[in-house]
């Protein structure tokens, strides 16, 4: 089954990648596109079915309009133009999870086209013209049984469940991608990573891309070096990870070299992405049996949405994604390297929300990325799953800030809350965290460290200052970690006359 | 010459999922060839500056609020099903992946 | 008391009322009749006994509780078998549904629920209503009351042919190139079909999406109006429904009063191809229509000559879409499923042996239309070709108020005569399919026997897009002048069916 393929240097030395990308987003709307049916994730099998997402005799569409809305607010996003007119077209072909063997899609009428957008990739800025983005509905969920590991071959039969059938899709779809090839896989990740975030702001979408709310489809082709004419094309099917988007683009750029380069020819074809294996394989030709003989839905009028309504969309927008980014980084004097985790760690959203409550960007930041994001990535949760939220993070800053907690028993605080014990003042009493501001009591853990480290005391008195730090060590060590490291910096010295 | 042959005919009921036999083939054959032959008449109408009317009426705009409503039941969604297992339609093996 | 199956929707109503009769026995007399008839004439492929008196004796409970009741509530009629109604077997006279029973109802169907009306079963009709004579069903033709060795028109044959045998007072067809219109002529009875769009056709199993229309069916003009009230009106489960009120077509029954109104003749829609006695009795009725005030003129539509080229384009292609949801995998037929036929072939054995002739030579037209390469030629200039019949109906109505016609070039031909070529079947809707494609209003109404045959003809009216109201004007009009000539209803001259139970 494995294919032959070159090395990536070696491939992209002979030829330069063309790509496009199609990625189809699940819509977060409440119902279905074309019937009231919920859209719920993991619920039991066909429970969120009616006659008309199960395609029965009779049964007639009616377009959802959040849906249309949410087309428009990613078509604008994507400075798409909007179509003053469009229609839905059904798309034949047959299929066992597509209830009634045409998917109700759009064709040459498109609610948004001629887009563009921008990612970057090592600082370098890429834009990638959009071709379009339309409406369409889900398919049902087969699985297949009798066989390996689910697989389709091999299965000695196959069920089926439709409660996905007709969620609402949006299928973007770009122009032809070409940027220098050592940047293709990448600039193909970014591409993907920055729809999910777009989308996200938008609200229109979950994107769950575990959940297969965000697919990806690849079309990669090769041409020499230097040539003008483009080569024949594959397209790799669900790829549905930003990781496997690059790996895919990568692996399709060395297969497609090693067979041009062998004096074979590239067979236009679909391609499964294999997760494990981590290459694509055959699927079928794309032939003259794949007709699907389009034409206008004729139990759907058109959609004319009025420039107003078009207007009022476009003003509702947030500010993009990427604007954004560039904006909260020189608010909040981030370097790139720390922008960017702050990005690949999920917590640009928790920060901006944390530094609304008056928290600085930086403390912000540390507690974010430095505390939350780690024991959410250890106990394998969403960092937005582990029950902390930016009110207690603004809260447990607060008790910093006034001196009842240090940043070490700041760390306990936070993961009393992750454990579910309380509020920070709950789990501080909980757990004995307060320092210990009372005076005396430190005067006294002084005197105790005095009395037990007197070569340290010597060393302090014969010139060496620095080797107070044991001393603090020792005290702080008595106070259980419940002092202020400074406080007892300033009695010790006061102490020691120096 | 037939303004459809035997061979294109075998191809539309591919495409059409109907596995007819030879003799229907034979039959069915002449007979869309006439039918053929009649509808081609269209082509006879000067329409180029014609628009296409694909709806009887000009409606436009024609939508729902998101709400939800009612489902059926799996048992009801499932109760023309030739073979259902595990509360899931039961179909033959596929054969290729979508 | 006089034969209960022999009175109108609204003499029964009075009945009730008055207490002569309930809605119980009613539907009793109604069976009795089906099952005296119906081995000879085959309207109803399914009779629901137990579901129509549960229904009868539910709707004489609510009116011995004083309850306001419907026009129609209590009267029996015959539905289409095309509409789903909930738990009762529906077929669209397709083997590949052979016992479906939806879980839903038919918007129609709950509104005539709604309105009290008791229903009696299913009609037979051609298989997915792709047909003139009902030999297309897949369980057996239809025969026309008036002949019974003829066919009683399609694809609603079994409507209008259990309302000529007197087997219910109203029914319910659907129409898309003339499917009620056409049988309704053919039978001697009244066949509306709506504006598109005024009736829903949500649970209406889909021939051509946009050609599709349910309408009522009866015996007289009024009783029509009086179903057409009932089902009509917005419906937002159908997004090509009209949202405005039901044109005023029960009124315009009452009046029916054609003083004044512009009468056009379709210049084309007559000559060479129709049957003298056909074209002798559409005649006399223009005639009768001028005396009675009309002002009637001469009309040019000359793109209806290509109406049925378009017509079996669009109607195919759509066609060809609507029907691959039956495949085996969700209901109905299923073959081949041995365990080792994979879905795919399946499908196709399936598709193979559960469809009829006419059903696969119009899916595979349809899908030949709508093929790469011949979109453009076939689909796309069939739709250019509906965009000039539209303009030829807008221009005619620029001069008069409505159109008529015959509603079909002959009278009802014997079984089998037509029945393996196409194009002669075809030609059978002629004068019905211009409407389809505009979307607007028609009917056929009875105006007289044709002299060679002496069976019924039918009169065509066509009015504008929710218009409807006027069909029902010259219906009436035409309905009591043609009763005073005769001395009785049309109906009144059909030969008496034997009664074979």
């Amino acid at each position: 089954m494995t294919a032959a393929v070159l090395e990536i240097d070696d491939a992209l030395a002979q030829y330069d990648p063309v790509m496009g990308l199609e990625v189809h987003v699940e819509l977060n709307t409440r119902s279905k596109m074309f019937c009231g049916c919920p859209t719920e994730f993991g619920a039991p099998p066909n429970t969120q079915t009616c006659p008309v997402c199960l395609g029965l005799p009779g049964a007639l569409p009616v377009v959802n309009a959040r849906a249309v809305e949410s087309a428009i607010k990613i078509g604008l996003a994507l400075n798409c133009e909007i179509a003053e007119w469009c229609r839905f077209a059904r798309k034949n072909y047959f299929y066992p999870d597509m209830p009634k063997n045409f998917q109700t899609s759009q064709y040459d009428e498109p609610i948004a086209y001629n887009g563009w957008t921008e990612v970057v990739v090592d600082g370098e800025t890429y834009r990638i013209e959009i071709e379009r983005a339309h409406m369409e509905e889900d398919t049902g969920k087969s699985t297949h049984v009798g066989g390996a590991t689910g697989r389709i071959h091999g299965a000695s039969h196959s069920l089926v469940d439709y409660n996905r059938a007709g969620i609402p899709l949006i299928e973007i779809v770009t122009k032809t991608i070409e940027v220098p090839g050592d940047k293709a896989a990448a600039v193909a990740k970014a591409y993907v990573s920055m729809l999910r975030d777009l989308l996200l702001a938008l609200g229109v979408s979950d994107v769950r891309m575990d959940q297969g709310s965000l697919r990806c489809d690849a079309n990669v082709s090769l041409k020499p070096t230097g040539s003008a004419t483009f080569g024949t094309r594959t397209e790799t099917k669900n790829v549905n990870s930003f990781r496997s988007v690059e790996r895919a683009v990568t692996y399709e750029i060395t297969r497609q070299a090693a067979v041009l380069a062998s004096g074979g020819k590239v067979v236009q074809e679909t391609r499964h992405w294999h997760e494990d294996t981590g290459i694509t394989t055959s699927g079928r030709e794309k032939s003259d049996a794949e007709d699907y003989r389009y034409f206008p839905e004729p139990d759907l009028v058109p959609v004319a949405p009025s420039r107003e309504w078009v207007e009022e969309i476009r003003s509702s927008l947030p500010e993009a994604p990427t604007l954004r980014r560039v904006r909260l980084q020189e608010e909040w004097g981030f370097t790139d390297l720390e922008m960017r985790d702050v990005v690949n760690g999920n917590a640009l959203e928790p920060i901006v929300a944390t530094v609304e409550l008056g928290v600085t960007p930086t403390a912000a930041k540390k507690w974010w990325l430095g505390e939350l994001a780690r024991a959410a990535n250890e106990s394998g949760q969403e960092l937005n799953a582990l029950g902390v939220g930016p009110a207690e993070v603004a809260e447990v800053q607060k008790l910093v800030d006034a001196g009842s907690l240090n940043d070490k028993l700041a760390r306990q605080v936070f993961d009393g809350l992750i454990k579910g014990e309380g509020t920070p003042a709950e789990i501080m009493a909980k757990r004995g965290l307060a320092l210990v501001s009372d005076d005396s009591a430190l005067i006294e853990a002084i005197d105790r460290a005095i009395a037990a480290n007197p070569d340290v005391v010597e060393k302090v008195n014969s010139g060496k200052p620095a080797a107070a730090g044991a001393l603090i060590g020792a005290v702080m060590k008595d106070m259980r970690g419940q002092a202020d490291a400074a406080k007892v910096r300033e009695l010790l010295n006061a102490k020691l006359g120096i | 010459m037939p303004s459809i042959t035997r061979e294109e005919v075998a191809h539309l009921a591919r495409l059409a999922r109907i596995e007819l036999s030879d003799a229907e083939l034979d039959h069915l054959a002449p007979q869309l060839d006439q039918i053929i032959a009649l509808v081609g008449q269209v082509s006879q109408v000067a329409a180029d500056d014609i628009p296409p009317t694909s709806h009887a009426l000009p409606l436009t705009n024609v939508m729902r609020e998101d709400v939800n409503v009612p489902c059926l039941t799996p048992e009801q969604a499932l109760s023309g099903a030739p073979a259902a297992e595990e509360q899931r339609f039961r179909v033959p093996r596929i054969l290729e992946e979508d | 008391m006089s034969d209960l199956t022999r009175k109108t929707a609204v003499e029964l109503q009075e009945l009730m009322t008055s207490g002569q009769a309930s809605s119980v026995e009613i539907t009793q007399a109604h069976l009795d009749r089906i099952a005296a008839v119906d081995d000879s004439v085959r309207a109803f492929l399914h009779v629901d006994s137990e579901g129509a008196l549960a229904q009868a004796a539910a709707i004489d409970a609510k009116r011995a509780a004083g309850e306001k009741l419907g026009p129609l509530a209590g009267v029996p009629l015959a539905l289409k078998d095309v509409l789903t109604q909930e738990g009762v077997p529906t077929t669209a006279g397709s083997k590949i549904l052979e016992g479906w029973k939806p879980p839903y109802d038919a918007t129609v169907v709950k509104r005539l629920k709604a309105a009290g009306i008791v229903i009696l079963g299913k009609t037979n009709m051609d298989e997915f209503a792709m047909g003139s004579s009902t030999e297309n069903s897949a369980y057996g033709t239809t025969h026309n009351p008036w002949d019974l060795n003829r066919i009683p028109g399609g694809s609603g044959g079994g409507s209008s042919a259990a309302l000529a045998a007197y087997e219910a007072p109203l029914a319910i067809g659907t129409d898309t190139g003339g499917s009620i219109r056409q049988p309704g002529a053919f039978t001697g009875t009244v066949g509306v079909k709506p504006t598109y769009g005024g009736t829903s056709r949500y649970g209406l199993i889909a021939l051509a999406s946009s050609l599709d229309t349910p309408g009522p069916c009866a015996r007289t003009t009024l009783d029509a109006a009086l179903l057409h009230e009932a089902i009509a009106g917005y419906d937002p489960m159908d997004s090509t429904s009209i949202n405005q009120p039901v044109p005023a077509v029960v009124e315009a029954a009452r009046r029916g009063d054609v003083t004044g109104l512009r009468v056009g003749v379709v210049k084309e829609l007559g000559g060479e191809g129709y049957q003298p006695g056909v074209e002798a009795r559409f005649h006399e009725a223009v005639e009768l229509l001028t005396k009675l005030g009309a002002e009637v003129v001469e009309v040019s539509c000359p793109h209806f000559q290509y109406a049925l080229p378009a017509y079996y384009l669009i109607l195919p292609s759509e066609a060809s879409s609507n029907l691959a949801k039956f495949d085996a995998m969700r209901y109905g037929l299923r073959v081949g499923d041995d365990g080792i036929n994979s879905a795919e072939k399946v499908m196709n054995l399936t598709r193979e042996a559960g469809f009829g002739d006419e059903v696969k030579r119009r899916i595979m037209l349809g899908t030949h239309a709508l093929s790469s390469g011949y979109y453009d030629a076939y689909y796309g200039q069939a739709q250019k070709v509906r965009t000039l019949i539209q303009r030829d109906f807008a221009n005619a109505y620029e001069q008069v108020d409505v159109l008529v016609s015959p509603a079909t070039p002959t009278t009802a031909f014997p079984i089998g005569d037509r029945a393996d070529d196409p194009i002669a079947m075809y030609k059978n809707d002629l004068c019905t399919i211009p409407v389809n494609l505009a979307g607007n209003a028609a009917a056929s109404f009875p105006c007289g026997l044709a002299d060679e045959d002496n069976l019924p003809v039918g009169f065509h009216v066509m009015a504008p897009v929710m218009r409807d109201e006027l069909l029902y004007t010259v219906g009436a009009a035409l309905e009591s002048a043609l009763a005073e000539q005769w001395g009785g209803v049309l109906m009144a001259q059909a030969p008496e069916l034997e009664v074979t139970r």
